[in-house]
């Protein structure tokens, strides 16, 4: 006859309810506080958290959807479709160069060649320093003035190669 | 009251229909097919997949029939040639982001794609193939369902399930234009994430993309093993689902010719997990009956409502959302754990082998399942209690494998000591069944009568509504029992985990005045698991559960407390509900998991 060996698991129930916030919670409850805890609450809420933190980590995503009540999945999904909700680290500047046909045609590539050059990094990547990040934009409505670029919230219409080799220097020099 | 009729032309035939009605509906009336991939009668509708286009006489565009509710006077052309023509067009494109891999694919000859593409003949490749590489990587971390997004057709069905029918959201749509697909959190493994098992989205993944982890080699190989003494455990709800495998309609009953087919394909021993519902209704009637005591005799706060536990996916939808109510949950383990408990301790014992030797198949409706015997706490016998867990359509799929001819098999009854069963264990794969079954026996326990409803047949806790509620007040008791005497025992019963997040909310509130909630976490309970046949409609399900019921009424022993080897297990091995052997094997803890 075999040996029955029975094993014991020992079962530690985690409390549920936790009773100190970290910063980034303690900030999504204040934005929720503000905005309210509906749905439609999302997306002024990711905006506010993306503006505090420049971009959204999973431990935000997870607090705004606790706060919210909503799925983390659906948190993310939201997220993950607006290009301007970044769900990666980024630097303290971000170029956004317009990708779409007007600014195509009339040279956005040479604009970000220039950058690349300039500040040694890839598109779609951040500075090593973490001072800047260079990405692409959809739409962002100057077609007549293209092309542009979208540096944080500022906009610069109508760039040549030369000067948004003027713009960066200005950006280098203010952020140390 | 009657609706506004609108009256329109479909292919030059006259239909008046509801107002409100979509052009396919009316179709249909009408019997025009018009194909559909997005389109799910369970779900809302999306209109994304445009495989319904028709054409409205007068209109240059073509609307899709799935989300375009008829007009007065409306002209619809179901199969013009223009129709023809985009319909083509559609599935090529549909194809030209598709992994067309089909002959290797699980879900050959089930896929929804494949149909259609067969129908319209595509095959000249006008289009090029938009496939990424990158997306051909499967992902294989949850031992229940498997996701590859080459085969996704992003037509977002699962996210539907996911979301309306329940309320999990563990997958979403994320991304945009080219790039849109569907993921999880952060794209988390699927292990990693809130989601249930519950394997809805594979019933109604028009492809490949969401399908069940399979374990049939792995079967097939223990079964040829001579070494290994493999057993075998069938759940009630594969008995009437069975048979669609093999054409046969939506709830025959073919629990004979299913015992046969496992003895020819070669396991050892052919049992019930009906035997082991039967044993749940003792251990957690007796449960039930001992809070209650804990209430009303010793005045202490045992947690009430008592929830079943015999749904993995629910389990770890309540680990994740509710764990602060994992008090509530009975500590039974599922009918298949309790099976796999005793298959590797009394079993054995009885039959003279070693348990390291023996290997426990179960067959389940559920791919959770596969998920709950993998959980590291279920080993009561001191190895893994049940080894593999196969889904309905995996065992079709091992019936055409072993050449055995189904339909013109002759019936055969489960092999003795862990098979023989009650009506009562047998309608535990229907919403409300278990209720059923747990009142039919605690009715009796406590007042020496049958429970008082015609033909043993509880009607309140039947159907598919979304939550059902029962009272049964308990008069006359036993002497061992006055403390229920006048007591009402009311309880709910629910099924889909979005309707029993909905009576959670309500729990937690603590305004239901249950004592008893049956949950399950899937639409119709076991009958509408995600390891049953497809395809998957409430039609069908009805089906499989009045097929479950007609079981029930034609079996002699209809009350789980009368199944004559549950008695004898408890007079030899277990001795007591809730006793100290019972602890070991039939009950488990719960953990309360993350969010995410």
């Amino acid at each position: 006859m075999p040996t029955k060996v029975l094993i014991y698991i020992k079962v530690h129930i985690i409390n549920p309810t936790k009773n100190f916030m970290t910063r980034i919670e303690q900030f999504v409850k204040e934005q929720a506080d503000y905005y309210g805890r509906r749905r439609n609450s999302l997306m002024p809420i990711l905006q506010a958290v993306v503006q505090s933190e420049r971009y959204l980590s999973e431990e935000a995503m997870v607090a705004v959807a606790e706060e919210l009540d909503l799925s983390t999945a659906d948190v993310f999904g939201t997220a993950s479709f607006y290009t301007f909700l970044d769900t990666v680290p980024r630097g303290k500047n971000i170029i956004k160069v317009c990708k779409t046909i007007t600014c195509h045609m009339k040279g956005k590539d040479e604009i970000i060649s220039t950058i690349e050059d300039q500040l040694k990094i890839k598109l779609g990547s951040t500075s090593s320093d973490g001072r800047f990040s260079l990405l692409q934009a959809n739409c962002l409505g100057w077609c007549h003035k293209g092309p542009v670029m979208l540096v944080n919230d500022e906009i610069y219409t109508e760039i040549t190669p030369e000067k948004t080799v003027e713009v960066i220097r200005d950006y280098l020099k203010k952020t140390k | 009251m009657s609706k506004f009729q609108v009256n329109l032309k479909i292919n030059n035939l006259a239909i008046a229909v509801d107002e409100g009605t979509t052009i396919l509906e009316a179709a249909r009336q009408l019997n025009f097919n018009i194909p559909t991939l997005c389109h799910h009668d369970d779900i809302c509708v999306a209109g994304n997949c445009r495989v319904c286009v028709v054409e409205q006489k007068g209109s240059r565009l073509l609307p899709a029939a799935c989300a375009t509710p008829v007009g007065e006077g409306m002209e619809i052309l179901t199969n013009s040639m223009k129709v023809r023509q985009a319909r083509k067009h559609v599935v090529e494109l549909l194809l030209s982001e598709h992994n067309a891999d089909c002959t290797r694919c699980i879900k050959n000859g089930e896929c929804e794609l494949q149909k259609m593409s067969n129908e319209y003949r595509t095959g000249n490749n006008q289009f090029i193939s938009l496939l990424k590489e990158k997306d051909k990587v499967i992902d294989f971390s949850s031992p229940s369902i498997s996701k590859d997004d080459s085969k996704c057709i992003r037509c977002q069905r699962c996210v539907r399930t996911c979301a309306e029918m329940q309320a999990v959201n563990a997958l979403t749509v994320a991304y945009k234009g080219n790039n849109m697909r569907i993921s999880t959190f952060l794209n988390k493994p699927m292990n990693d994430v809130v989601c249930t098992n519950c394997g809805q989205c594979i019933n109604r993944c028009p492809t490949g993309s969401l399908t069940e982890r399979t374990y049939v080699d792995q079967v097939f190989e223990a079964v040829y093993d001579p070494t290994k003494f493999v057993v075998v455990q069938t759940a009630p709800a594969t008995r009437v689902a069975i048979g669609e495998e093999f054409g046969l309609e939506p709830g025959t009953r073919v629990t004979g010719k299913m015992v046969a087919a496992l003895r020819r394909i070669g396991f050892d021993k052919v049992l019930d997990t009906d035997f082991s519902a039967d044993l749940t209704i003792i251990e957690e009637g007796y449960e039930l009956l001992s809070r209650l005591k804990a209430a009303l005799v010793d005045g202490k706060a045992p947690a009430l409502p008592m929830m079943t536990s015999c749904s993995p996916g629910w389990i770890k939808f309540q680990e994740h959302l509710y764990p602060e109510l994992l008090e509530n949950l009975s500590s039974c383990k599922s009918p298949q754990q309790m099976f796999g408990a005793l298959a590797k301790t009394y079993y054995a014992e009885r039959m003279n082998k070693n348990p390291a030797d023996m290997i426990v198949v179960s067959i389940m409706p559920c791919t959770a399942k596969k998920f709950e015997a993998n959980r590291p706490e279920m080993r009561g016998s001191g190895y893994k209690d049940v080894d593999f867990v196969l889904t309905t359509r995996e065992l079709g799929m091992m019936i055409r494998q072993a050449g055995i001819d189904f339909n013109k098999l002759e019936n055969e009854s489960y092999d003795g000591m862990l098979g023989e069963s009650t009506g009562a264990g047998v309608i535990f794969g229907n919403t409300g069944g278990v209720m059923e079954a747990a009142l039919r026996t605690a009715y009796e326990i406590i007042t020496g009568r049958e429970v008082p409803f015609s033909n043993l047949s509880i009607k309140p806790v039947r159907g598919m509504e979304g939550v059902k509620e029962a009272a049964i007040r308990f008069k006359d008791v036993l002497p061992e029992w006055n403390f229920l005497e006048g007591v009402e025992l009311k309880v709910g019963i629910t099924h889909g985990l979005a309707n029993a997040k909905l009576l959670m909310d309500k729990v937690k509130e603590g305004n239901t005045g249950f004592h008893f909630i049956e949950i399950m976490a899937c639409p119709g309970g076991c009958i509408g698991g995600g390891g049953q046949p497809l395809p998957t409609t409430l039609a069908i399900r009805k089906k499989r559960a009045s097929g479950l019921y007609e079981e029930d009424e034609k079996m002699i022993l209809r009350k789980s407390h009368e199944n004559p080897e549950v008695k004898e297990l408890y007079q030899s091995f277990l001795h007591q509900p809730l006793g100290h052997r019972s602890h070991d094997l039939l009950h488990t803890h719960y953990y309360s998991r993350k969010k995410i």
